[in-house]
């Protein structure tokens, strides 16, 4: 086990350099463009925020039902089938009565893969809903693929208007992904106060212009609102004039007459026809502009609108009237969503957790380095030097990947640093046994090498089996533990049998002759 | 080190005792006591505050907190002496932006003399998921080192590690239980390097032990347990010491964050240590292993 031949030598060097030198980029601004690498630090090392977001589903759910209620209404009208009691249970549910005459007839609109008003998934072998006939009673419900169908909709469509929200803010390299089916998880590093993003990020920002009115029988029905500030409230008429798909963009302004804080905002063609149509016939009467349930202002309309833009002026402060022009333009979402995982630390908190972790590494590694010299002197040398590497080569890996380094993960390193030697340990240990039955100290030390080759490959699995799994099912900084801790199990095998064995091979073939080697 | 001759096998039954004694106080304990868990697990929201003002104590927080409406407050002293961590049991959802709000409420009660530099929240569906998943590791590294043991060496090998596993684990969750300290994420993941720790050990022992049973097949097996012990002997107390001394410094200098997991380290490596010695070569002696055991197995294989 002391031979190495020269290509080996060759490749040894050269891999540990290169590595290194990667390593040591981190540390000392290198400009070169072929090692442009960065190790990231985590949110937990350089502030910033993690927040999981959940979509509530329950009103998208409401709407598709009510939608599919009067698609179904409309087609068994159009076949002239007779129903009775067509309604949705639960949110869940859509059922209706028909005769039995007509069920072989709905089994043929509703089932199998021809159908229109269930679709058929050709990938998930199933339709939208499944479909239930009990005696005269039919049933239809979500099929659970029809359901991933709706909920993957609407985290697509969710996940577009939070990036468009986060961007607008402009964070640096925020982290936007995909969790689960109904979850969304938002990244972002160095951010100091997250409780603007939080609340921004917390409105449906449901846009809708709608006219204020006295009477309660109004065609389309009518619901009290309350204004914002909770001050008072509205009788609102239900029919939507104009909703936020039809804006195109909406900006804050300073009002030079009234000075007050204005929202300007414009609308697509069909927005402009719409309001120019309602503002011509509403003369007179009060317009009320609702976000989420909320009346911002009810003005009074003076004169039709007929050019496409318009002003919100409600009660704003500027922060006020810029993230609220914000939310209009970065549109709505389809659903409720709430926060329900938040992780914030504040950058310095970030910086002392750096500078601990570094200054815990510094002294555990000298402290391991000053036991090493002490027990097996230049052995320990030995064992220290491929410690270095060791290191050099951990943290090197970890840059060529451009892995997140969390505090957790520090403890990693450190651990690593720590249990690095053992390798080194329990070759000496045994090359001392073989030494005292052996005269020939080349032979004493290559079985030294051989006969503790399983138990240390044995002891590294088990530890990496550990990491393995702790870095698939562990989340946030614990996988970053996970993570440096399996990396150093990998760089100490190879600085154990590459570096230390190649220097204590020089080392022994030269000393062979010396009445005490080790 | 030379080598030892220390008749550890003398005191197998009396640390078994000991060793049984623990693990059953530790299972009351976890019983009775239950442990504490943290924000992570159980729920609610941790706010790390730093006070700016040296007029500020740890009452006047307190008092501030508990005028707020948060449910169960506890305000502890955290790391530095103006450090403190607030936690309660109110979680995100409730309100749109109560971290805010609380922010604003403090600045009113005492003034702007303090900064929040660590916040915290989790609802209560992802707590249990965490719990869930915490759990769940737990349980499969233990039965993947199962597994492993169970391929390189015998059958009575891969009972007496995974007891020293079980006994790792019981007894450091014990611990936490008794000293009521606080269970999170990463307490989960110093558990489960302590399972890799322990293993790591006990394998050593067993690989000498395999070899021993080799060598000499007239020594029974208590005896070369403890010729085993003897010769990895000093490999067991450097490689104790080199980590001790890697984890003592995080749990001194790597601030207060890290102190919970590197304790649990410290704990997990001495208790580790001491049952890759004194409980998984006692169950190879209960179990009777001798020559036979490896041999038979290795006719199988041919």
């Amino acid at each position: 086990m002391l031979y190495f031949s020269k290509l080996k030598i060759i490749s040894v060097l050269i891999f540990t350099l290169v590595i290194s030198y990667l390593s040591i980029s981190n540390f000392i601004k290198i400009d070169d463009d072929i090692f442009k690498r960065n190790i990231n630090l985590g949110l937990d090392l350089q502030g910033g925020s993690y927040l999981l977001l959940e979509i509530d589903n329950s009103p998208v759910i409401e709407q598709e039902l009510q939608n599919k209620l009067i698609q179904i209404k409309k087609l068994l009208k159009e076949k002239s089938i007779i129903y009775k009691n067509l309604s949705i249970l639960d949110n869940k549910i859509i059922y209706f009565n028909v005769e039995g005459d007509y069920v072989d007839q709905i089994v043929l609109l509703f089932e199998g893969r021809k159908s229109l008003i269930n679709p058929y998934y050709d990938q998930f072998k199933t339709n939208q809903f499944d479909f239930l006939v009990n005696n005269n009673r039919i049933e239809l419900s979500y099929s659970k693929y029809g359901l991933v169908q709706l909920k993957s909709s609407s985290q697509n469509r969710a996940i577009e208007i939070v990036r468009r929200r986060v961007d607008e803010i402009g964070t640096n390299e925020p982290n936007i992904l995909k969790r689960g089916s109904d979850r969304i998880l938002v990244e972002l590093p160095g951010l100091d106060n997250p409780d603007r993003i939080k609340t921004l990020l917390g409105k449906t920002a449901n846009l809708s212009f709608r006219f204020v009115t006295q009477s309660e029988s109004e065609a389309f029905g009518s619901e009290k609102l309350s204004f914002q500030d909770g001050s008072e409230e509205a009788n609102i008429s239900k029919r939507i004039i104009l909703s936020g798909e039809n804006l195109i963009d909406a900006q804050p302004r300073m009002d030079n007459q009234s000075n007050q804080t204005v929202v300007v905002f414009n609308l697509d063609r069909i927005g402009t026809k719409k309001f120019a149509r309602a503002t011509s016939n509403g003369v007179g009467k009060r317009l009320a502009i609702i976000l989420d349930g909320k009346i911002i202002s009810a003005p009074n309309i003076n004169e039709p609108i007929i050019g496409g833009s318009g002003q919100i002026i409600g009660d704003l402060t500027f922060q006020e009237a810029t993230d609220l022009a914000l939310l209009l333009r970065s549109g709505a979402l389809p659903a409720p969503m709430k926060i329900i995982e938040e992780r914030s630390v504040g950058p310095d908190l970030g910086q002392d957790s750096i500078n601990a972790g570094v200054l815990s590494l510094i002294i555990g590694f000298i402290l391991v380095i000053l036991f090493m010299l002490g027990k097996y002197k230049i052995f320990g040398l030995i064992a220290n030097f491929a410690l270095i590497t060791n290191l050099l080569l951990l943290i090197g890996i970890l840059t060529l990947f451009e892995a997140t380094l969390t505090l957790p993960g520090i403890a990693g390193i450190i651990l690593t640093v720590g249990m690095a030697v053992d390798a080194n340990v329990l070759i000496y240990e045994r090359i001392k046994e073989e030494i005292k039955n052996e005269s020939n100290k080349i032979l004493a030390f290559d079985s030294g090498y051989m006969k503790s080759r399983t138990t240390i490959l044995d002891a590294n699995i088990t530890t990496l089996i550990a990491t393995i799994i702790l870095f698939i099912l562990g989340s946030g900084p614990v996988k970053g533990f996970a993570l440096t801790l399996g990396v150093g199990i990998l760089t100490t095998l190879f600085s154990v049998y590459f570096i230390a064995r190649l220097l204590t091979s020089i080392y022994v073939i030269k000393n062979k002759h010396k009445e005490k080697l080790i | 080190m030379e080598a030892k001759n220390i008749p550890f096998n003398k005191f197998y039954k009396i640390f078994n005792i000991l060793s049984l004694s623990l693990i059953l106080i530790s299972i009351l304990l976890l019983i009775f006591k239950g442990l504490n868990f943290g924000v992570d697990f159980k729920g609610g929201t941790l706010i790390e505050v730093r006070s700016l003002d040296k007029t500020l104590n740890i009452s006047d927080l307190r008092k501030s907190f508990n005028n707020l409406n948060l449910g169960d407050v506890k305000v502890k002293k955290f790391g530095k002496d103006n450090d403190y961590v607030v936690k309660f049991e109110k979680k995100q959802s409730a309100e749109e932006n109560f971290i805010e709000n609380i922010k604003i409420e403090l600045k009113k009660d005492i003034g702007n003399i303090f900064e929040f530099r660590r916040v915290e929240s989790v609802g209560p569906k992802v707590s249990s998921e965490l719990l869930k998943s915490g759990i769940i590791a737990i349980a499969l590294s233990l039965t993947a080192m199962l597994i492993y043991i169970w391929i390189r060496f015998e059958w009575q090998f891969s009972v007496g590690a995974i007891a020293a596993l079980f006994h790792d684990v019981i007894i450091t969750l014990g611990f936490f239980s008794f000293l009521s300290l606080e269970i999170n994420l990463s307490i989960v993941a110093a558990v489960l390097t302590i399972v890799g720790y322990s293993m790591n050990d006990t394998v050593v022992i067993y690989d000498r032990v395999r070899e021993n049973l080799n060598k000499f097949s007239d020594i029974n097996i208590n005896e070369i347990t403890n010729i085993s012990i003897n010769e990895t002997l000093s490999r067991t107390i450097i490689t104790s010491i080199t980590t001790l001394l890697a984890l003592i410094s995080i749990f001194i200098f790597g601030g207060a964050i890290l102190k919970g997991f590197s304790f649990a380290m410290i704990l997990g490596v001495i208790v580790g240590t001491y049952s890759s010695i004194y409980i998984a070569n006692p169950i190879l002696v209960k179990l009777n292993v001798s020559q036979k055991t490896i041999l038979k197995e290795d006719k199988e294989y041919n």
